[in-house]
């Protein structure tokens, strides 16, 4: 039997001297009951959706953060509340060392915000339409006064649209006259603006053609070691993940199942829902892998399953995992898992 | 030798705008044969979706059949009258768009819908229909399917929608399905439930799927054989795993380079530099040659049509000579 300090020392992240981004126990939950009256009247009671229910995690600097998972497990509600568009409902979000929370003079947070960018997966609908180019890639100069007078800040304009693989004369259009890679480089261009360290990329190139997909993943590669920008990265494609990210954290139903350097959650899985979500990917180079669809919807989350919540899908579902819900655990050096059955040592291979 | 169950021959579609006719479909030709997954793939743009409308005959005007034929069955299809079209949509090609609810109408429980369907296109009594109903979405993976038969579609998760659709396709037991990105506005695990099922009814009913999509993922899990688009041609026709492994169009070979491997990791993904052309501004002669690595000047003056090799058949220039 293990200490109980033990068990708590072991529970904890390998510490990181001073990571980029530090997210600790981070919650958000929406209302999404009726109105009161419909409640009254209807004897219902008020319905809370957890939409991110205690997720840790850390970014190092120049590294990539990936966020995986299926739809509606919290990825975009988790990369909203890290750039603000969503206040947490309990948890710290740590930049930089500075608790983002206790940040009150709005010079200050302007500064710290700067330093975010954010990309979208739709580089139709996050371009206003009626702007010009150079007026959407010069927004954030703008918004932030980076830089003084029209002729600073459109030599900047010119610089951005050439980092991102555009030319200047670009500047002169508007959105529509572009297809959907050469939007998503605006995009890019835009976020890289306020000389960003960090940026937060929500499904970037979900939207987008393989061929085209290439030329942007490469090109976020290059600009990340050029300006050594860090990612918190979301997509579903796992492939894309693998050759993105550094770590890797699975997500199920608002929290997190495991997380692992990306070599070790591709070769190495261990949780039962990481495993499964491995083998649901398509065996595109026809290697003869063996392909399997994960059995069962998806649950729902306003009213998520006892213990822990894979159990109704997972194979190795006990009465424990029934009634317990298992926590995020050291497993390797680097590995954190939250699973009954590589705890007590159920895993088979 | 057995009969193709679809054979297009020269296809051509076109729009009348006010700056002249676009041609968005230039001369295409495959066939494809019973119980086999043809894939159709490309990027955004090439006329994979059109291509799927030409053949059931609904392309939305301005957009038309300009030239070429399409026999079904032998039977030739591209000139009938509407109504005479609409009874062969019903029987004998079945439907499958990316979006489930454009295929279910939300008035109507799903029992209803299917019924109805499989009464008009059948001499079934409403007792049979109804059982036949059940089966169907039994067979589809709709668990307690006698009960769920009273649901409306707004009641069902996005991946049993589009299975839904899939059992009223089925219905009339077609002898073609064409499928326009099936899975792409569903979730990652529902997606590999779908092209598992689609799988196996492929095997089960002996139907013919013509797969389109630009996920080739989906294409290597479950096509028979490929045709890579590419601004509105053919450009490369083959089994799948020649198309997927040994790709010999230098666009195909762009394409199937650029796909993130789970495998191998490299620094750098492969990518085809500069973007698909406008129909507006198609290239003389190859249509791919202002990006190709390996174009001549050939390439740049004469259009190559799909020529055979030992594994595929390509319109490239470098294959004039069949290796
Ligand atoms: N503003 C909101 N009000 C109510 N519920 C919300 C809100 N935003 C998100 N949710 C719910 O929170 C859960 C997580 O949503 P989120 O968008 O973070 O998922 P996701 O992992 O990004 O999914 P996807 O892959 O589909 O983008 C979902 O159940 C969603 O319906
Ligand atoms: N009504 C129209 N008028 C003019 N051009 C049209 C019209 N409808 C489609 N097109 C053009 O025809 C071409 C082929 O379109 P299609 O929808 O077949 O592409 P696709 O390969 O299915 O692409 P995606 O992957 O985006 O669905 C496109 O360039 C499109 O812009
Ligand atoms: S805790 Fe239990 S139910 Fe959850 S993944 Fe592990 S074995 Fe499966
Ligand atoms: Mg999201
Ligand atoms: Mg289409």
């Amino acid at each position: 039997m293990k200490m109980e300090t033990e068990i708590k020392k072991s529970n904890q992240l390998k510490p990181n001297p001073s990571p980029l981004l530090r997210v600790t126990g981070l919650k958000r939950y929406f209302d999404v009951s009726k109105p009161l009256l419909n409640r009254l009247l209807e004897g219902k009671p008020r319905m809370i959706l957890k939409a991110v229910n205690g997720v840790d995690f850390e970014i190092a600097k120049g590294q990539t953060f990936a966020l995986v998972g299926e739809s509606g497990c919290g990825k975009s509600t988790v990369a909203n509340l890290v750039v603000g568009l969503h206040a947490p409902t309990e948890g710290a979000i740590e930049f930089d060392g500075i608790d983002m929370a206790s940040v009150t003079s709005r010079a200050r947070m302007e500064r710290l915000r700067r330093r975010m960018a954010m990309i979208f997966q739709d580089p139709y609908a996050s371009l206003n339409p009626r702007w010009r180019v150079a007026a959407i890639v010069s927004e954030p100069v703008r918004a932030f006064n980076l830089l003084k007078g029209t002729k600073a800040i459109s030599r900047r304009t010119d610089e951005l649209l050439v980092q991102v693989g555009l030319s200047p004369a670009d500047g002169e259009k508007y959105p529509h006259e572009f297809s959907g890679g050469q939007r998503q480089r605006i995009s890019i261009a835009r976020a890289l603006a306020s000389e960003p360290d960090f940026i937060v990329c929500d499904e970037p190139t979900s939207a987008l053609d393989v061929s085209v997909q290439a030329q942007i993943l490469n090109l976020m590669r290059d600009l990340q070691k050029e300006f050594d920008l860090s990612y918190l990265f979301i997509s579903h494609d796992l492939a894309v993940v693998r050759h993105m990210a550094n770590q890797v954290g699975v997500m199920y139903l608002g929290l997190l199942c495991e997380t692992a350097p990306a070599d070790v959650i591709f070769d190495n899985p261990l949780h039962p829902y990481t495993r499964l979500l491995l083998e649901t990917i398509p065996d595109v180079e026809m290697t003869g892998r063996k392909t399997a669809p994960v059995a069962g919807e998806i649950p729902n989350p306003i009213d998520p399953p006892s213990g822990c919540a894979f159990h109704p899908r997972c194979p190795l579902a006990n009465e424990r995992c029934r009634r317990e819900r298992p926590e995020l655990k050291m497993e390797k050096e680097s590995e954190r898992v939250a699973c009954h059955a590589v705890e007590e040592n159920r895993l088979e291979g | 030798m057995t009969e193709p169950i679809l054979k297009v021959e020269h296809l051509r579609v076109e729009f009348n705008t006010r700056r002249g006719v676009l041609v968005a479909i230039d001369d295409i030709s495959f066939n494809v044969m019973p119980g086999e997954v043809f894939g159709i793939v490309g990027e955004s743009g090439a006329g994979k979706s059109l291509t799927g409308q030409a053949i059931i005959g609904l392309l939305e005007p301005p957009g038309r059949i300009g030239a070429g034929r399409i026999f079904l069955n032998g039977q030739r299809i591209d000139q009938l009258p509407y109504s005479e079209m609409r009874r062969i949509r019903g029987k004998k090609i079945g439907m499958i768009f990316q979006d489930p609810l454009t295929s279910l109408n939300p008035l109507y429980t799903i029992g209803k819908q299917l019924i109805e369907t499989i009464l008009t296109h059948s001499d079934m009594s409403a007792q049979q229909a109804r059982q036949h109903a059940i089966t169907l979405l039994d067979e589809v993976g709709i668990p307690a399917a006698e009960k769920r038969i009273s649901h409306y579609p707004h009641q069902f998760s996005g991946g049993m929608r589009q299975r839904v659709v899939i059992a009223l396709a089925l219905c009339v037991n077609p002898s073609l399905i064409i499928a326009d990105e099936p899975t792409t506005a569903l979730d990652v695990s529902i997606q590999a439930q779908i092209i598992t099922l689609l799988k196996r009814l492929c095997t089960d009913y002996d139907t013919a799927i013509i797969l389109i999509t630009h996920d080739m993922g989906v294409i290597a899990e479950i096509s028979d054989r490929v045709a890579v688009m590419y601004a509105g041609r053919l450009i490369e026709v083959g089994n799948v795993r020649e198309i997927v492994k040994t790709p010999q169009h230098p666009y195909a070979q762009g394409l199937m380079d650029s796909i993130p491997s789970l495998h191998h990791q490299a620094e750098q993904l492969t990518q085809i530099d500069g973007s698909m052309p406008r129909l507006t501004e198609i290239p003389t002669g190859c249509a791919f040659h202002p990006r190709c690595p390996h174009s001549f000047d050939r390439c740049r003056h004469q259009r190559p049509d799909l020529m055979e090799t030992k594994s595929t058949r390509v319109a490239c220039w470098l294959n004039e000579n069949g290796n």
